[in-house]
């Protein structure tokens, strides 16, 4: 899947030795902690991986107290466009829950589902749908 | 006298002559209108100009009938459009069974020059209708969200056209995420999801003015919006956390009622045509189903059990049949099972189908397509037998059609 470059996840995306980023920008978020975690299809549960990239992003944000953020909530295409709605929503949801369960504090935080609107990959096969099931967590937004 | 019964199922198209209406270019581009409507209903089969014998100089005069018979014209329609003094023009139209040898229809419409596709439209309607005993579904519009751009970037714009495809104009900017329009029983109003100002939500919109609000104020997104058959009301999903509920809001008092609240994803809400019950799809079962319930939230019911998810049911203006879009087998299809769920029957499946919307007598439905690949989706139109399936022709990508109700 071609589009794969399109998601600034790791330093190697963006063509960046880690650390090039200054510390507490939004360059160091998505690039060394990475802004955004990955379901099962129509599933909403926490993955340990997730669970990981999570983790790295509560401890940022404890160390960088002014952002608030906006997490996002997707869903891959194969599925209707109002339940897609409802899943991409459940799906920031159980981040936030996660993120407030690491200490991030709830008033930092809001949520928006673009259900499968706006999809980061767009070849139509399962490499392609596991990107777009996502949350990211984008600096701005409640709090800040 | 000649008739097409539309109950039968795979009819075989009624073979017709649509002759160039009386005179020149307008009065040929409206006969011209009115043998495709009749065409892509699938239920006639307008016969080829080239071989008709008789030329028609006068449309007031008999046909002569044996000239028709003898190219199996079973029905003849004849015309003329003219204009009048005070600028308007005059469309008159005869229908002629040529085996029974007698005129079935014959009638006069005055319009302004510009409406002339609408008045293409009433004959066609006028004529569908004399021959199947159904009422017609031509002149009607079709709100939908017209998309353009890459699938990553993808640009959305509501826009309403004519049944037929033509006449397309956009009814909002494309600065924002707009999905599922859906007509107003008066067709003066749409209610539709906009991510206007990152908060989406449901809005209406009036056709005539233009103006736009919120409808509701609820704490967190609304979607899936749908008119009550009588106007008044708009029944939609909230969701709050994880789950979503079905709520209406009462457009006069600003009232909103609560109508499901589960732990679970309720949404795709669409009443009955008399308004006493509503049908819905929810996950609470562990996938999507359908499920009925009175229009005040009782007896909620599970209707749909076979393989696979179903999802978007939409409740036929007869009554009788509710459509909506099944997964299965990694295939998205089109279907409809009676109000009881018994009786489903599947009218297309494929890649990805989805949001059936029905044409004001019930007959057929509308849908949009996405097929595997870099393009987008379209709109296509399939009738209660899933034999007659038809493009709707767009400028763009198109989805989410919304047939409008019949204009009295």
């Amino acid at each position: 899947c071609a589009s794969k470059k399109n998601l600034p996840n790791d330093a190697a995306g963006l063509g960046l030795g880690a650390g090039a980023a200054t510390p507490g920008s939004q360059q160091d978020f998505t690039v060394n902690v990475g802004d955004r975690i990955f379901f099962d299809t129509d599933s909403t549960s926490i993955r340990a991986d997730a669970q990981a990239t999570l983790d790295r992003q509560a401890q940022w944000l404890a160390k960088y107290p002014n952002y608030g953020i906006t997490i996002e909530g997707h869903a891959d295409e194969r599925g209707t466009r109002e339940y897609n709605l409802a899943l991409g929503a459940r799906r920031a949801a159980a981040t936030r829950d996660y993120l407030v369960s690491r200490g991030v504090p709830g008033n930092r935080m809001r949520t928006i589902s673009y259900g499968k609107e706006k999809p980061v990959a767009v070849c139509d096969d399962i490499s392609c749908w596991s990107q777009n099931r996502r949350a990211v967590t984008v600096l701005g937004g409640a709090g800040s | 006298l000649v008739e097409i019964n539309i109950n039968k199922g795979n009819v075989e198209p009624l073979p017709i002559a649509i002759t160039d209406f009386l005179q020149g270019e307008l009065a040929q581009k409206i006969s011209g209108v009115i043998a495709a409507d009749l065409k892509r209903s699938g239920l006639f089969a307008p016969i080829d100009k080239g071989a008709f014998i008789e030329k028609i100089s006068n449309p007031d005069a008999t046909p002569r009938f044996e000239d028709w018979k003898v190219i199996n014209a079973q029905a003849l329609v004849i015309g003329r459009v003219t204009q009048e003094g005070d600028g308007r023009l005059k469309a008159e139209f005869r229908l002629w069974d040529t085996f029974a040898g007698q005129q079935m229809l014959g009638q006069q419409f005055y319009t302004q020059p510009e409406n002339w596709r609408r008045v293409a439209h009433i004959i066609a309607d006028a004529i569908y209708e004399r021959i199947t005993g159904e009422k017609g579904y031509f002149d009607t519009r079709i709100v939908y969200v017209a998309e353009s751009g890459p699938k990553n970037a993808r640009k959305r714009q509501l826009a309403i056209m004519d049944q037929d495809g033509a006449n397309s104009r956009a009814l909002t900017n494309s600065n924002d995420i707009v999905l599922t329009p859906r007509f107003s029983p008066n067709r003066q109003e749409i209610t539709y999801m906009s991510f206007e100002n990152q908060q989406p939500r449901v809005y209406l919109l009036q056709l005539e003015t233009g103006q736009r609000e919120v409808v509701g104020n609820f704490p967190g997104m609304t979607f899936a919006p749908r008119f009550s058959p009588d106007g008044q009301r708009v029944i939609m999903s909230l969701q709050q956390e994880g789950n979503a509920n079905i709520y209406t809001m009462d457009l006069r008092s600003r009232t909103t009622t609560r109508l499901t609240n589960t732990a679970a994803i309720d949404t795709s809400p669409s009443y009955s045509p008399d308004g006493s019950r509503i049908v819905f799809e929810s996950d609470r079962g562990g996938k999507q189903q359908l499920y009925v319930m009175g229009a005040d939230g009782s007896g909620q019911t599970r209707i749909s059990f076979g393989d696979g998810s179903y999802s978007t049911p939409v409740w036929s203006p007869r009554g009788d049949l509710i459509a909506f879009t099944k997964q299965s087998g990694g295939k998205f299809s089109i279907g409809v099972m009676k109000p009881d769920g018994s009786g489903e029957r599947i009218l297309t499946t494929g890649f990805h189908n989805e949001g059936p919307t029905w044409a004001p007598n019930g007959r057929v439905l509308m849908f949009f397509r996405q097929n595997a690949g870099a393009g987008g989706p379209q709109l296509y139109s399939i009738d209660l037998t899933g034999y007659n399936e038809q493009l709707v022709q767009t400028q763009g990508f198109a989805s989410d059609p919304a047939w409008s109700p019949l204009m009295e």
